[in-house]
């Protein structure tokens, strides 16, 4: 199975018509899955906060979003999701490329992999983690209770469930 | 003048359009002159006003009027590209260049010095970007409007702030009715 292109049926399926994406490796697949769907209105963002401005937007212009970024993100987008998403309370999946996991060639990465779910849980934002490619057989009720809470909500996805970073 | 008495001239085209304002003094301003369901205040998140904005223009028809301000353009600069490469026709984005934080007492940002916010606008791939002086406003605002393009206005004006009460309306009512208004 295609696991890419199984995420993004999900997305279709859910009716998310509007993706933000910012650049990873892991996740280059699901981008440009996510760019060949004629359902989904792409729009790459230069940063994730900026992403979940456009993401805010869309919504309320009718719209069901989502942003697809790394998890060092989560350090970039604290606020906005505080003050934004949460405050005027907005639904947002977050899919998540988890760097600094089993794996991860990168020492770096490890440092913010650390904070990663210690950050999502002091913000009392939902959090699944896919480690197996079985796990994502839950994507899309994952959605459908985004929608349903009006929440952000976290998909982290890490090297072991894509199968390793391949050749760095 | 100073963004205020802009908002006040201005106010009977913004009334029937949707309006997204940025955070602080300039929402402050807007809700205290002419408070209308119409308008998306954020009480949050600088910089974001813009992006929240295209969001809503990509998202839907009507036309969406942006009120930012050059210090919160500068905090998200990457904005610009990301307008100039999926500018709808009915975005238009109005930075009130006042050259300074109103919202943190006045203290200068750099496009009351070397920067320039129109040419850094034009750099990133907006097409139809417009000076104007602060009393040139709602010409030129209506213009744009009457255009049926994608517009980033530059409005130069002096720094300064009235005197207006902090915003007290819930967040999800504000968001609420604004949704309401879109939809309508």
């Amino acid at each position: 199975m295609n696991i890419s292109k199984k995420l993004v049926d999900d997305f279709v399926a859910n009716d998310v018509s509007f993706i933000t994406t910012v650049p990873c490796k892991q996740l280059a697949g699901v981008i440009d899955e996510v760019e060949a769907r004629p359902e989904i209105f792409h729009i790459p963002s230069n940063k994730e906060d900026e992403g979940m401005g456009l993401c805010a937007g869309a919504w309320m212009g009718g719209k069901r979003p989502a942003i697809i970024m790394q998890n060092t993100a989560i350090g970039v987008t604290i606020n906005t999701l505080a003050t934004l998403t949460q405050y005027y309370r907005m639904p947002l999946p977050i899919l998540i490329s988890y760097r600094g996991e089993l794996r991860e060639p990168v020492a770096c990465q490890v440092e913010m992999a650390v904070h990663t779910k210690a950050l999502l849980n002091q913000m009392l934002i939902p959090t699944y983690h896919f480690h197996k490619e079985s796990d994502a057989d839950e994507f899309d009720e994952i959605l459908k209770y985004t929608f349903m809470a009006n929440k952000p909500v976290a998909i982290l996805t890490d090297a072991s469930f894509w199968g390793g970073y391949g050749d760095q | 003048m100073i963004r205020s008495e802009i908002l006040k001239e201005i106010a009977p085209i913004l009334r029937d359009q949707l309006v997204v304002c940025n955070i602080g003094i300039p929402s402050q301003e807007l809700h205290a002159i002419d408070d209308q369901p119409t308008n998306f205040y954020m009480l949050g998140t600088m910089g974001l006003a813009s992006s929240i904005g295209l969001g809503l223009a990509i998202a839907q028809p009507k036309p969406v009027i942006v009120i930012d301000g050059d210090g919160s353009v500068l905090t998200n600069l990457g904005t610009l590209p990301t307008i100039g490469n999926n500018c709808p026709d009915n975005y238009i984005l109005m930075i009130i260049d006042n050259g300074s934080y109103g919202s943190t007492g006045d203290q200068p940002t750099y496009t009351g010095r070397k920067t320039d916010l129109a040419g850094m606008a034009r750099a990133a791939g907006c097409d139809n970007v417009v000076e104007v002086q602060d009393v040139d406003t709602g010409e030129a605002l209506q213009a744009a409007l009457d255009s049926g393009k994608g517009t980033v206005m530059i409005v130069k004006c002096d720094s300064g702030n009235a005197k207006m009460p902090v915003i007290t309306m819930d967040p999800v009512i504000i968001r609420d009715r604004f949704m309401k208004a879109v939809a309508s």
